[in-house]
């Protein structure tokens, strides 16, 4: 994070556009819900103009985490669970980038589990949206951890018998400072919950609920008025943000539960904590060479 | 302890070298006290080098400080002691075994008598008050605390060490605490210095060959550390595991001076995670751990190799497997360290031979990350880790690597996978020309990095990956051999063995062999052209500690013979955690000569 190894790099000078941001076209089913995504998220950067050569994506491993091949952005797609860390260290050692996370609920919820809390405890500057289909998709049909219990997967043929993760009370034990819910066919309130994710100085998570039209379809549909469903949102005027207790009780019960901002708060960022220690430390070094300390710590030991 | 030939103008007896052993409980301070020796040592012009055991548990238990000082050179910790200090009867009880015929032991009075002695092997023993003396001369109720510099001072005074010295390396050290503290151990250090030991034989050391730059004293892990950072590592990060530890704990500390950052990852896996994550930012980055961490990180790893990412991973070695001997050496993660993680996952593997070397091994290992974009291993060891030696100081104007971040506009057609030239990434932050933005990745891929799962690319791919070492081994050059060129025996180590062989066989050499040692710091790969070396002696043995396997080798003789197809490589093994002693070498070597 120090600032003298960074070059800045010069603003943008072509505007970003969506055509700028396009690459391969993706290689998901026809109908999945991860395809708003990719839209949505392309309208937002498109509205947030950050220099194009500064936006980076980052994904794990299953069907959402192929994001990166489509996003024309600096990318990389990495192994299953580990994409959050991954991403920590870009942010933590780059403050000049905008590190996007995207994966599916076995990355975040399962292997990566633990990953999940520490970047959130630790408020690492960064955005993860959690595109959440109840089901492991690529590796076809196993239960997630998200899958409601009674769900019949190859690995459940008579149903799940365990208990799914709640996401929002996860997320909110966990410290994140900002802790949104979404619907992959509400594009605009998807599109309101990255923006303002995006804008949020701090770890930013929003679980999008996001259709898979080979495995579990029909799973989102109770929250989907075109289905049939209500698409219940949260009324910030009822709802204080910045209350956790509230927050968990919004979040009692999830299906299909309340969209929206469950919580958001100002916390320093360990980018911040860390970057602060850095000038401390560096302060009482005014005018010494990197080479020199280390030379004086040489001269310590003879 | 040999003595010098010339007889010393004063009453003490001149000595060339002479290995001190303190034993006692971990919380006793006789590591400290081991460390200022080695201090003095560093800067009387001699030569040191300092063993040490350490309980597993918090709490304390025995523990020992070898210190092995010497006027000329010294490679090992030494095989037995010539002087025992033992703080309590079960010290003595344990340790009187590893004093030679004829050694002087003294012990604490406070904990045995002179019924507890074994009268043996003309070995002198001296009772000495350490525990009364010290609270006589600190006074208060610290009645344990400050025997160990009771002990430093009437070390001092026995071997006539540089007194005036020993006192400035204390008082630096204890300086940084309460003055009561510094008080204290120098009222303790006085007493030992000026207590009467009765009639036993004193010491002089003949003075050492003045050396013409500066000399320091430092253990291994510290000379990793500061190496990675004059070869510009700014960024990494770790989770805590024995003999590690104290490099991450550094590093944390001393990076943000440089204006970088380490971080403590809540486990191995987000450890490595977080590194390549710093790496893949365009930063020279490093994560480390000891064997079951370094397994953790595995599949990461096999990743870094296919993505191409350049990435330093330390592993200080210990006695495994699991959980193993946790304060032990050993020499078990050679094949880890080579073969571990899955599918075809070159990387580049190094070793260091002493403690001066952990710091020119890092700065290796950096060059070759960047310039091969792929993992770099560096196999120490907890011996290395925690051993104490003096050297010259690095000279800093010559090995400084200044940090470079490289967000240079890339021009159009830029690829980062190219099948015809090495890979070197296109970090976050650079623009790229022609408009298309890479992407690193763990999928098999083409040139411009799209997922292929094309027979033809990933035989082309896995190539590439494994020449990059091909052409690394071609650059190599063969290390030299030590003692003869050619004859009877030819003695090969790796790692922190280098100084016990290199003793070994001058001793071989002494009895009349013809006998070579040829250390080898690269491992994987290995530089071209050793078999034509190993042509040149009658037999060749490999020397590792650790277990000579299924079919009677050793992990480095195991690859030696799969690579070299060389029947006469041969192996000397041993599992004991502990460091080779030199008549082992010595032995083992003539044994498999005679055979």
């Amino acid at each position: 994070m120090s600032t003298d190894l960074v070059t800045p790099a010069a603003p943008a000078t072509d505007k970003l556009t969506k055509k700028a941001l396009t690459a391969d076209h993706p290689t998901w089913c026809p109908g999945c819900g991860d395809f708003a995504v990719l839209n949505i998220f392309y309208r937002v950067l498109e509205k947030l103009q950050y220099p194009h050569e500064n936006i980076v994506c980052v994904a794990g491993i299953g069907c959402s985490s192929r994001f990166p091949y489509f996003m024309n952005t600096h990318g990389i797609h990495f192994i299953h669970g580990r994409a959050v860390p991954l991403a920590t260290g870009i942010s933590l050692s780059r403050p000049d980038l905008h590190v996007f996370v995207f994966g599916g609920d076995g990355d975040g919820f399962s292997i990566g589990g633990n990953h999940l809390n520490h970047a959130a405890r630790k408020n690492i500057k960064l955005t993860y949206v959690i595109m959440d289909n109840f089901v492991y998709g690529l590796t076809k049909k196993q239960t997630s951890p998200t899958s409601p219990v009674g769900f019949k997967s190859k690995t459940d043929p008579t149903g799940s018998i365990d208990r799914p993760i709640n996401p929002m009370r996860q997320l909110l034990a966990s410290g994140a400072t900002f802790i949104a819910r979404t619907h992959a066919a509400q594009v605009k309130h998807m599109e309101a919950m990255f923006e303002r994710a995006i804008l949020h100085d701090g770890f930013s998570v929003v679980e999008c609920l996001s259709e898979c039209v080979m495995f579990y379809a029909g799973a989102f549909d109770d929250s989907w008025p075109k289905k049939g469903g209500t698409f219940d949102t949260i009324d910030e005027t009822q709802h204080d943000v910045t209350d956790d207790q509230a927050a968990f009780k919004l979040a009692e019960n999830l299906a299909p539960g309340k969209f929206g901002v469950y919580y958001q708060v100002n916390r320093p960022t360990k980018n911040a904590l860390e970057q602060k220690w850095i000038d401390d430390t560096q302060s009482k070094l005014v005018g010494v060479s990197q080479k020199d300390i280390l030379k004086k710590r040489f001269e310590a030991m003879r | 302890m040999s003595t010098a030939s010339a007889p010393s103008s004063s009453s003490h007896t001149s000595l060339r070298n002479a290995v001190i052993r303190l034993a006692g409980n971990s919380q006793d301070g006789i590591q400290s006290i081991g460390g200022f020796l080695a201090r003095l040592a560093g800067r009387t012009a001699q030569e040191v080098m300092t063993y040490m055991t350490i309980p597993s548990t918090i709490s304390g238990g025995p523990s020992i400080f070898q210190v092995h000082l010497g006027s000329g050179e010294v490679l090992h910790e030494g095989d037995e002691a010539d002087v025992l200090v033992a703080f309590y009867k079960h010290s003595y009880e344990n340790h009187i075994a590893a004093l030679r015929d004829g050694g002087i032991c003294f012990y604490d009075t406070a904990d045995m008598g002179p019924e507890d002695i074994k009268h043996e092997r003309n070995i002198t023993h001296i009772g000495v008050p350490f525990t009364s003396a010290t609270v006589e001369a600190v006074g208060g109720s610290t009645r344990d605390r400050g025997k160990n510099m009771f002990v430093l001072g009437m070390v001092c005074a026995v071997f006539n060490l540089d007194k005036e010295k020993l006192v400035g390396i204390v008082s630096r050290q204890f300086g940084r605490k309460d003055e009561s503290v510094l008080r204290n151990a120098l009222l303790a250090f006085d007493a030992g210095f000026a207590y009467q030991v009765g009639d036993v034989e004193k010491f002089a050391f003949v003075p050492g060959e003045a050396h013409g730059a500066h000399r320091i004293s430092a253990d291994g892990n510290q000379m990793l550390t500061l190496g990675l950072i004059a070869a510009g590592v700014r960024y990494g990060s770790a989770y805590p595991i024995t003999p590690w530890s104290s490099i991450m704990e550094t590093l944390r500390v001393e990076l943000p001076k440089y204006g970088g950052l380490y971080v403590q990852a809540e486990d191995e896996l987000a450890a490595v995670s977080m590194t390549i994550g710093a790496a893949f930012a365009g930063h020279l980055a490093i994560t480390g751990s000891a064997g079951p961490g370094l397994s953790l990180k595995m599949e990461a790893l096999g990743y870094a190799s296919m993505a191409e990412i350049p990435l330093i991973v330390v592993n200080v070695q210990r006695g495994g497997p699991s959980t193993g001997l946790p304060t032990s050496v050993e020499q078990s993660d050679l094949m880890q360290a080579i073969y571990g993680s899955h599918g075809d996952s070159p990387r580049i593997v190094l070793a260091p031979k002493d403690v001066e070397d952990c710091f020119y091994i890092a700065l290796e290992a950096c060059k070759l990350a960047k310039k091969y974009s792929c993992p770099v291993i560096i196999l120490s060891d907890q011996a290395l880790s925690s051993r104490i030696e003096a050297f010259e100081e690095p000279d800093l104007d010559k090995h400084w690597v200044e940090p470079a971040l490289d967000i240079s506009t890339r021009p159009e057609g830029f690829k980062p996978y190219p099948l015809d030239s090495i890979t070197q990434h296109a970090p976050p932050g650079s623009k790229m020309a022609g408009g298309k933005y890479p992407v690193s990745t763990g999928l098999e891929h083409d040139e411009m990095g799209h997922p292929s799962g094309s027979p033809k690319m990933h035989t082309l791919m896995t190539a590439k990956r494994r020449n990059k070492l091909v052409q690394l081994s071609k650059e190599l050059p063969l290390p030299e051999i030590h003692g003869d060129q050619t004859g009877d025996v030819l003695v090969i180590g790796w790692g922190s063995t280098y100084g016990p062989i290199k003793e070994s066989v001058d001793r071989l050499r002494l009895e009349g062999h013809k006998a070579g040692a040829l250390h080898l710091r690269h491992l994987h790969p290995m530089p071209d052209g050793l078999d034509g070396l190993f042509k040149k002696f009658k037999h060749v043995v490999c020397v590792e500690m650790n277990d000579s396997g299924l079919y009677g080798y050793g992990q480095l003789a195991t690859l030696l013979r799969a690579s070299l197809a060389d029947p006469r490589i041969q192996s000397v093994c041993k599992t004991d955690g502990l460091a080779f002693r030199i008549r082992e070498i010595v032995t083992g070597v003539e044994k498999i000569m005679a055979a």
